[in-house]
């Protein structure tokens, strides 16, 4: 098995879930309580990567970070590195790709606490930020435990983005089913077989408790 | 004025045309639904002194809006509301404070315990930065007066209705805010305990001295609880004033529907003499006390409204002593119904009239129906409202 692709997927896989945690919980919260009438759009978005095929994404992130573009030449000018075929490139196109897999149970759970309970809190004259912190968050934990859970999982098995937007590269985007695909093509199957069973067990393991802390909550 | 000294200034200040005004609670406000509903609400109240208001009516006529702005929790669209020198909420200057800063104290309706927190922490959550032993002594003393005692380590779901609703009456006392809005507070509770906590509820904010504003579309316990009624009805205030004169004295037709006016019947003064007034109801004559006079005048079309309990029923042919009763109505008995301790009896009196008696005086007269039967009515139970021809 190549350890180096397995270690670097669990990285991106951390990084990805991580920056998810901090940015989705306040865009989920969001969501789930404000009364905008153009917000379909935004959940629309926030969706669009569960549909969109993977080169497709890859390759708009793709175009985004690269040279050509204001924001590649800004990256550039400012970290001295090109952000396309990088580590960093590749942890904001997993960011837009697992998105809804963070964004929507995170939304689900906090749309779930009644409001009255968030009111009753103000009312106490608790401010709105540890309402969310003191209410809202530990009344959702099984959704934002799913949240993060699925965000993990799912950027552990990412193959297409990568491809596009981090190339093939050891030790800095190769990921693990990258490697899958490479042993493949070198008739390696037996090494191929091993490496996907890791992530079936993987994926079985993290969609499996999913459902048992969801069914708990209930 | 030959003379001016600054004393007399000072006199003319302190001692002004107009007296100082009292802290109040005074809101004028509108809040606009989508779909056109607009409620609109005038509401003056005492803000430093004690007291309970209720504010009556059926559902959807805005009186859990009026007090979810009060709150902080909707903000009006037009209008201000203000506590003593306090501006809460201003449409026109954008003004609104949050809830937060508000210091009031709100019930919800299904009392909104959190349910993740012990009895305890849910009590004490709204404390706060206080120290610990403030904070516990604070706790003592509420969970002592609800009788909650015993309760603290419990999780809300663990406690029956009566002690989530006391539990959450605690975590909002416990804050000791200004003003105590609650929302329907009985509402969710089975009978017995209902009227249980209904005499307990009013007890605690009296010996509190907890200035309270209290919604309830149930007629027993506006009266058991409130001192001051505002009555809503279709997004509007209709009246307010005591609980005594606002259902004694309804000020318009329906008023008198929603304070629970038994009898209500259209009729016509023709002669008003000595402060009563002579009132044609179908073929019946009723004498009552003349209502202030309109414009100058009183005449014409009014309504006749009568309480159920107002009225005594004899049977006919019995000895009448000559009592002081001024209205002796002939006629005879349609359909009796129980409710509970009581019969309630229509009659037909040449106008439908409604009766509320005793078990035991139904037992003892041995009434049926088609028996026939006087209904004696004294003239102040008779309260009239003079019809506007405009409406």
């Amino acid at each position: 098995m190549d350890f180096e692709a397995f270690w670097l997927s669990v990285q991106l896989a951390w990084w990805t879930t991580v920056t998810l945690f901090a940015l989705g919980l306040p865009l989920a919260y969001w969501l789930a309580v404000t009364r905008w009438r153009l917000k379909f759009l935004l959940e629309a978005v926030v969706v669009l990567p569960m549909i969109l095929p993977p080169t497709v994404l890859g390759f708009y992130v793709l175009i985004a970070v690269g040279p050509p573009s204001a924001f590649g030449r800004t990256y550039e000018a400012m970290v001295g590195r090109s952000l396309a075929f990088s580590f960093e490139g590749l942890l904001l196109a997993s960011v837009l790709y697992s998105l809804p897999f963070a964004v929507r149970p995170f939304t689900a759970a906090f749309a779930g606490v009644d409001r009255r309970l968030v009111e009753a809190s103000w009312c106490l004259g608790v401010s709105r930020l540890r309402t969310f912190l003191s209410i809202s968050v530990p009344l959702s934990w099984a959704g934002i435990l799913t949240g993060v859970i699925l965000s993990f999982a799912h950027t552990l098995g990412e193959f297409g983005v990568v491809l596009m937007v981090g190339g093939n590269i050891p030790g800095v985007t190769r990921t693990v089913s990258i490697s899958i695909y490479d042993e493949v093509q070198a008739a390696n199957y037996g090494m191929a077989a091993m490496t996907s069973l890791v992530l079936l067990a993987s994926s079985f393991l993290a969609v499996s408790v999913t459902h048992l802390v969801n069914r708990k909550t209930l | 004025m030959a003379v001016s000294s600054g004393n007399e200034e000072a006199l003319e200040v302190s001692s002004g045309s107009e007296p100082p005004a009292a802290a109040e609670l005074t809101a004028e406000f509108e809040k606009h639904f989508p779909g056109g509903t607009i409620i609109q609400v005038e509401l003056r109240r005492p803000a430093d002194a004690f007291s309970l208001t209720v504010l009556f009516g059926p559902s959807g006529s805005g009186k859990s809006t009026t007090l979810r702005c009060l709150a902080g929790l909707d903000r009006p669209e037009r209008g201000t509301i203000r506590f003593g020198d306090e501006i809460w909420s201003d449409a026109g200057r954008s003004i609104f404070l949050p809830p937060q800063r508000r210091r009031i104290g709100y019930l919800f309706q299904d009392y909104a315990l959190f349910p993740h927190l012990r009895v305890a922490q849910n009590i004490g959550y709204g404390l706060g930065k206080i120290a610990t032993p403030e904070r516990r002594r604070r706790i003592e003393e509420i969970t002592a007066l609800l009788g909650l005692a015993g309760f603290e380590d419990r999780y809300p779901r663990q406690l029956s209705g009566g002690e989530q609703q006391r539990v959450a009456l605690a975590r909002a006392l416990v804050c000791r805010p200004r003003l105590l809005l609650l929302d329907e507070p009985l509402s969710a509770l089975d009978a017995p305990t209902r009227e249980h906590l209904r005499r307990q509820l009013r007890h605690w904010l009296v010996e509190l001295r907890m200035s309270t504003i209290l919604v309830t579309h149930d007629r027993l316990e506006a009266l058991a609880l409130g001192d001051h009624v505002v009555v809503f009805e279709a997004g509007r205030v209709r009246q307010s004033g005591s609980v005594q004169q606002v259902f004694s004295a309804p000020v318009d037709l329906a008023v008198a529907r929603i304070v629970g006016v038994d009898t209500i019947e259209r009729g016509r003064v023709v002669e008003v003499a000595d402060g009563l007034a002579k009132v044609q109801v179908g073929p019946k004559q009723l004498v009552a006390l003349a209502p202030p006079r309109r414009n100058g005048r009183l005449d014409g079309d009014v309504y006749v409204c009568i309480r159920a309990e107002d009225v005594m029923l004899e049977k006919k042919g019995a000895d009448l002593p000559p009592g002081s009763a001024r209205n002796h109505l002939l006629g005879h008995v349609r359909s009796l119904d129980r409710e509970g301790p009581m019969v309630r009896v229509d009659l037909d009196c040449g106008f439908p009239l409604k009766a509320l008696v005793t078990n035991q005086a139904h037992q003892n007269m041995e009434l049926r129906e088609r028996d026939e039967i006087v209904a004696l009515v004294k003239a102040p139970a008779i309260h009239l409202i003079v019809r506007d021809r405009s409406r």
